[in-house]
């Protein structure tokens, strides 16, 4: 739960916020990638010029310099990779991708490397590294800048995937990510940056593994990733109005994924609904109602529902994409299938 | 060049090590004992021994699939080694990797790597924490021809160029992927040239001279440690064996293969060292025999290490399971 402040911020100057406060804590932690600094080497008020695409990394340069805060060339395989070495010969580096669909040009990094190496080697090396993307569908980025993916990381061993819905838990589950000693892929939503929502000055971290009830109620549960959360708890406020009494759960982190949260709301309930902007095939959802199926099967009173995007690629045209996220009408007519 | 009788001999047992350690594992492997595959590095001790030599504890290394050479000469302990091989308990990690991934990151060798190129970024990091560490510690990426062909090299290169980082980026041509030469595959002749692309010194040593390659490595990991940055070196070098254990290698051409290894560079090294007075027939004959003494400790080492629990499948994929 948010504790008590006066103070506002976006999830992007959350996440920058928690970055700051990580490398003032240990001078081990680097952030690196693409714009993370904007027109570096260039000097004066040229330089700094981005703080990173979305601007969570504008603080951080002016302060820590140009050994720390490091642009990259465009060449993901390369500084993802370097990333991974970094953190196993003690470093802890925050590398921003971009877009989580950028991450497809480092994956061997990623699935070969980074999350293999504690395995493989017998638990020799720490990999303290965090990934930092953006993702999601809304703002007609189209196809190859709209992905969100943390499906394909929740299925590696070895990785970590982190969902936050506000800025309080993105600055929390940041600082917790960022000390964590395994890699971690940091998931931001476009549609989510801006909205400002309280956040403590000081740092403060969130364990990773432990979802978030965000409305409790006794007839369904909807558990809902990301920009999902804010839609599901429309579709409560909608059907409280029809008597309806929903329990909406925010997983959090989606590797590890707080099943006991999950399982306890549904067999008090006895109804799930997962709503995941995502393509539906192997997805968190499916993920998340396989567990329910098997550990709450008894509990159920009527079938998982999924609500989830299309299978396909995230269109560009508003008419379509505007029809590519489950819509609070879609989370609506769900629950009444099963209510 | 004028080297030590001290280096020189070091350089033999190193190489000679490799040597005994291969051949025993080849051996083995045909007993069955060994599981999955091995790729023996036989052939190319001097690029293992002439690199590492010039290295410390401190400093760190990524090896490839056919690593064996790389971590012995990185200072590995041969009965945790074969232990790994044998994918054991007692193994460097603990049988979770095998040949293919035998790391000890005590003595900075972060992981052989079955990924063709899998290991060149995360040397290129490791120079990295180095440089931010501000520390004059280097680290050397091993890779073959066939990794001189991934985009994950060039993009390391300019990463490394432009941060000047103290990375060596040593290429062991051997003249194969797999079975694949190298002259049908690259664009160049010669992989070194390809620094130039980058704006970085690329150096090409013969591996059939270990000093050769002692002294191209020595210049490289000068300017490393003197935050010069990174050095592409290219060591023309030759594996006496298949590609893995079993290869029936059809893609060789025996006269080649009869050229090459008559110019072993063990074999150089120990006339020189006799021809030198450095040691007598039966200094080395005694070498020999201390060595064989010790990886026939390591095998039976290996053999009475206990395999891992089944129970235990699950652990250290996260470290906080390192500790159940």
């Amino acid at each position: 739960m948010a504790v008590a402040t006066e103070r506002s911020l976006s999830m992007v100057n959350a996440v920058g916020e928690a970055m700051r406060q990580a490398m003032e804590a240990d001078p081990t932690v680097i952030v690196m990638g693409e714009d993370v600094v904007g027109g570096a080497g260039r000097g004066g008020s040229k330089e700094n010029a981005m703080g990173g695409s979305f601007g969570a990394t504008k603080s951080l340069y002016p302060l820590f310099g140009g050994t720390r805060v490091r642009d990259t060339p465009i060449s993901e395989a390369g500084f993802v990779g370097a990333g991974v070495g970094a953190a196993a010969a003690g470093l802890r580096p925050v590398v921003d991708a971009m877009w989580a669909d950028f991450t497809g040009l480092a994956f061997d990094q990623i699935y070969n490397q980074a999350g293999k190496m504690s395995y493989m080697f017998g638990g020799q090396v720490r990999l303290p590294l965090t990934i930092r993307v953006a993702m999601g569908s809304g703002l007609s980025a189209a196809a190859q800048h709209s992905g969100t993916l943390y499906a394909i990381y929740t299925h590696l061993p070895g990785i970590k995937v982190v969902v936050p819905s506000t800025p309080y838990d993105a600055k929390g589950l940041l600082l917790e990510a960022i000390f964590d000693d395994s890699p971690v892929l940091f998931f931001e939503h476009l549609k989510l940056y801006v909205a400002k929502g309280p956040v403590p000055q000081d740092p403060y971290r969130i364990p990773l593994g432990v979802a978030e009830v965000r409305r409790a109620g006794s007839d369904v549960t909807i558990v809902a990733i990301a920009a999902m959360v804010g839609r599901a708890l429309e579709a409560a406020e909608l059907l409280a109005g029809e008597g309806i009494s929903v329990e909406v759960i925010d997983p959090r982190t989606l590797s590890p994924l707080d099943e006991e949260t999950i399982l306890g709301s549904v067999e008090r309930t006895g109804g799930l609904v997962v709503v995941d902007e995502s393509p539906p095939h192997c997805s968190v959802a499916s993920e998340i109602a396989a567990v329910v199926g098997e550990k709450a099967f008894d509990s159920l009173n009527g079938p998982v529902r999924r609500v989830t995007a299309p299978h396909t690629p995230v269109p560009f045209s508003p008419s379509l994409e505007e029809a590519y996220a489950p819509s609070v009408q879609a989370i609506v007519d769900a629950v009444r299938t099963i209510c | 060049m004028d080297v030590s009788a001290d280096t020189l001999r070091s350089l033999h047992r190193t190489m000679l090590t490799i040597r005994l350690f291969e051949q025993r594992v080849a051996r083995e492997f045909r007993t069955g004992e060994i599981p999955g595959f091995v790729h023996m590095y036989i052939g190319e001790e001097a690029v293992a021994a002439g690199i590492c030599a010039n290295l410390r504890d401190d400093d760190y290394v990524t090896s490839t699939h056919r690593g064996h050479g790389h971590c012995i000469a990185k200072g590995c302990e041969l009965d945790a080694m074969m232990a790994e091989i044998y994918g054991r308990e007692d193994g460097l990690c603990k049988g979770r990797g095998g040949s293919m991934h035998i790391a000890d990151f005590s003595r900075g060798m972060l992981g052989a790597n079955a990924i063709v190129g899998g290991g060149i970024a995360l040397a290129t990091g490791a120079g990295l924490a180095a440089t931010v560490r501000g520390t004059d510690q280097v680290a050397v990426a091993f890779f073959g021809d066939g990794a001189a062909n991934q985009g994950v090299l060039h993009e390391s290169l300019n990463l490394a160029a432009i941060w000047r980082l103290p990375v060596i980026y040593v290429c062991e041509n051997n003249g194969f992927a797999e079975s694949t030469p190298a002259a049908y595959a690259t664009s160049v002749a010669d992989v070194a040239s390809r620094a130039a692309g980058y704006g970085i010194p690329g150096t090409i040593a013969d591996g059939r001279d270990v000093l050769e390659v002692l002294a191209a490595a020595r210049d490289a990991v000068a300017r490393a440690r003197a935050g010069e940055g990174p050095t592409l070196l290219e060591v023309k070098t030759y594996r006496f064996m298949g590609h893995f254990e079993g290869d029936p290698e059809k893609y060789r051409d025996d006269e080649e293969r009869k050229e090459l290894t008559a110019n072993d560079a063990l074999g150089s090294l120990e006339a020189r060292i006799l021809a030198d007075g450095h040691a007598s027939e039966a200094d080395l004959d005694a070498l020999r025999g201390e060595i064989e003494a010790a990886v026939d400790h390591a095998v039976e080492f290996a053999r009475a290490s206990a395999f891992p629990d089944p129970s235990t499948i699950e652990r250290y994929v996260y470290p906080e399971q390192v500790a159940q």
